[in-house]
């Protein structure tokens, strides 16, 4: 008896009627980023709300700031910063509750240390001292990602499999502008969609890949655009904004939630440093750009706002203030010093059970290390 | 005949002028990848070209590598030269269903019909204090791929003289840039015309007689290195750098095995499935009864590349090979 024969003849079902989605218009983005400070939207924003991502943002920037500062001292191998986008990095860490998950790419320090991580775990990977500083599980943070777009299908499965489970798991995914043309991102908003998986995915359009500008990635009038085809909403928001960045963000979420399935937001906003800060950015932009951004700034968009409202006084401002140089101090003396390093940890990770090869390998190591620590000084030379 | 002290040059500069010039004599060969125009990509290699060739002979591309890879298969396909270049080993990854399903096999699937001239340029390797996904050797798989020429070059002469090669050849050529050689310096002069051997041969780039070190890329200077060094211990060793991982050069490598007697292969990939195994293999098929000792390899640690606070106990370095070296006595001595 074959195989077939034993499962009994095959007996195709008729597919369901295909069902085109009669109008698409819902999905589509608007026309303009969606704003909120600085129009009458803002007066219903919460005060408590506005106040929580002022003081984050603060710490953001001055975050920035210091690692930016730690690579000019050699303590950092690299760091991408994210000075003008720290908006959409604060939002996507709040906007998540407990039990859902984080996919940073490798520029989203901010969101992955607002939401939990030890800034000095979270830097491991710039570092140099490990691949990875921080569990993942313990704040549902997966490893920041360095190939692009590859954190994308990740998420997608993960809630995917926690909604098969039954769990309230929602995963919020961040790409840059770049990443929105590989490939993995088609595949990831293709399976969330079909899969109607509880995801937001979270492009942050800061304008250029390395040196490559937006219209050199993409002929769409606008990433969110993207989302159409797969068949879910796409929302355009200012990044800047924070506000904006937080409610748009919370009603993906809170859609995803409801069993409503994936949403495609872009934020726009702007890289204000270089690529890295082993970039040359005066290579692919000019000042003037930088400059006109600047005026635009996420902080003092804020600022504004709640000093318009009166919900800032000198003291909140001075309190915000205080409280970055604390973290920063902190992240300084910290990341000073020397990370404790066992070579021997090389072999410690590889598999659940090393293999014969590795265990040989690192009894090589362990004689190597042996010969250098108790080597003549003359004989070190070699 | 006096000789002129020439300008040093970079590995960098060699390979930009490589390119520079194989564009100005061809206009079928065009430049594609990440932020190859505008910034001259990020070490730098592809400076200057889109502004003398413009953007449509050296394009920067949307950020996908697998459409890179695929885009020039089409390119090749109608009669252009493509060179692509992927911004860092490990990215090169998204790209291998096209490189394995279509660029490695396109020519013995149209029975020669429709060859595919394209190079495939790749910096790879450690040793630069890159985070992760920046320093992988990813030779062994390119070598498993039939239809694939794999070379890599050691110095700025052959950087230049490769990269042409490459070019020129009909076969689709995946060039391994050893990034951390990219600043070494030679006195190769830009200006000079310069040599373009054709790929598939081997060189000794120090002769000795009682071992072989087999080597290639970043770690042939480590192997010339330790050569030195082991002058000390009296050995004389002969160091013999591939430039061609496909098609491999039997010749050079046995001649060589066959007068020392003893050979050592030094690679930093990792040495299980690495591309030691299989060249010590050839080794010991081909000169079993010239060899005095078994053939050895020193490799890197068969792990995930580490973080680069850690790289430096992972590459094989100079006492690693003098260790093995000295093996190789000790199993001719027993
Ligand atoms: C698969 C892959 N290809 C190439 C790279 C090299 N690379 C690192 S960052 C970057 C640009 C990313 O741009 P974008 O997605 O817009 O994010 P941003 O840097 O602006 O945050 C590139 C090309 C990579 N990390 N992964």
């Amino acid at each position: 008896m074959t195989v077939m024969e034993q499962r009994g003849a095959y007996q195709p079902t008729p597919p369901p009627a295909w069902q085109p989605r009669t109008d698409p218009a819902p999905l589509l983005p608007d026309a303009e980023p969606y704003r909120v400070l600085g129009t009458e939207e803002a007066d219903r924003a919460d005060p408590e709300l506005l106040r929580r991502l002022y003081a984050e943002l603060v710490r953001g920037r001055r975050y920035n700031a210091q690692a930016t500062a730690l690579t000019k001292q050699g303590r950092l191998a690299v760091y991408p910063s994210s000075t003008g986008q720290e908006a959409c990095e604060v939002a996507a860490a709040l906007v998540l509750q407990e039990q859902d998950w984080l996919f940073p790419s490798y520029r989203d320090t901010l969101a992955v240390v607002a939401r939990g991580v030890d800034p000095v775990q979270a830097l491991t990977l710039l570092r140099g001292d490990w691949h990875t500083g921080y569990d993942p599980y313990e704040h549902r943070v997966a490893p920041l990602s360095t190939p692009l777009a590859t954190q994308l299908p990740h998420a997608v499965g993960l809630a995917h499999a926690a909604r098969l489970k039954g769990d309230d798991v929602v995963a919020l995914a961040m790409v840059g502008d770049g990443g929105t043309s590989e490939g993995d991102f088609h595949e990831a908003l293709n399976f969330a969609a079909v899969w109607r998986a509880p995801v937001v995915f979270f492009v942050q359009n800061n304008g250029f890949a390395i040196s490559v500008p937006l219209a050199k990635q993409t002929a769409a009038p606008s990433l969110a655009h993207k989302a159409v085809g797969y068949g879910m909403p796409g929302r355009l928001v200012d990044g800047n904004d924070a506000a904006a960045v937080h409610e748009v963000l919370a009603d993906a979420v809170r859609h995803a939630r409801g069993g409503g399935g994936p949403t495609l937001v872009e934020a726009i906003t702007y890289r204000v440093e270089a690529h890295t800060n082993a970039d040359d950015a005066t290579r692919y932009r000019g000042d003037a750009e930088v400059e006109a951004w600047k005026k635009h700034d996420p902080v003092v968009l804020l600022e504004q706002e709640l000093t318009r409202r009166g919900l800032l006084d000198d003291d909140c401002v001075a309190a915000a203030r205080q409280d970055a140089e604390t973290m920063a101090a902190d992240l300084r003396e910290r990341m000073n010093q020397d990370p404790a390093l066992d070579p021997m940890d090389l072999f410690a990770h590889v598999y659940a059970e090393p293999t014969p090869q590795l265990l040989e390998q690192r009894e090589q190591l362990r004689a190597e290390l042996a010969a250098e620590a108790g080597a003549e000084p003359e004989e070190r030379q070699r | 005949m006096t000789t002129v002290a020439t300008t040093p040059a970079t590995m960098a500069q060699a390979l930009t002028r490589a390119l520079r010039d194989a564009m100005a004599e061809d206009p079928s060969v065009h430049v594609l990848g990440e932020d190859v125009g505008t910034l001259g990509g990020v070490f730098r290699i592809t400076d200057g070209l889109a502004q003398e060739f413009g953007e449509d002979r050296c394009t920067d591309t949307p950020l996908a590598e697998a459409g890179i890879l695929g885009t020039a298969v089409g390119m090749a396909m109608y009669g252009l030269r493509p060179v692509v270049e992927m911004q860092f080993d490990a990215f090169a990854y998204p790209a291998f269903e096209q490189l394995v399903s279509h660029v490695a096999r396109m020519r013995n699937r149209t029975r020669g019909r429709m060859p595919l001239p394209l190079t495939i340029r790749v910096p790879y390797g450690g040793g630069i204090g890159g985070v992760e996904h920046h320093s992988d050797s990813s030779e062994a798989y390119y070598m498993a791929t039939p239809g694939l020429h794999v070379v890599t070059p050691a110095t700025v002469p052959d950087a230049y003289g490769l990269l042409r090669a490459a070019i020129a050849s009909d076969d689709p050529v995946v060039l391994l840039e050893p990034k951390r050689l990219y600043w070494s310096k030679d006195s190769w002069d830009p200006e000079e015309p310069a040599s373009v051997e054709p790929i598939g041969r081997a060189v000794v780039r120090r002769s000795g007689r009682s071992a072989t070190l087999i080597t290639y890329g970043p770690s042939v200077p480590v192997c010339l290195e330790a050569a030195e060094a082991a002058r000390a211990e009296g050995w004389d060793l002969e160091v013999v750098d591939l430039r061609s991982l496909v098609p491999f050069d039997d010749e050079t490598v046995c001649a060589s095995v066959r007068r020392t007697g003893r050979a050592v292969v030094v690679h930093e990939s990792g040495g299980f499935g690495g591309p030691g195994g299989e060249i010590a293999a050839r080794v010991t098929e081909r000169c079993f009864h010239h060899l005095e000792a078994p053939v050895l390899r020193v490799a890197g640690f068969d792990l995930p590349y580490p973080p680069p606070m850690l790289e430096r106990h992972h590459l094989p370095g100079v006492d690693r090979i003098l260790d093995a070296v000295g093996r190789l006595q000790w199993e001719a001595e027993n």
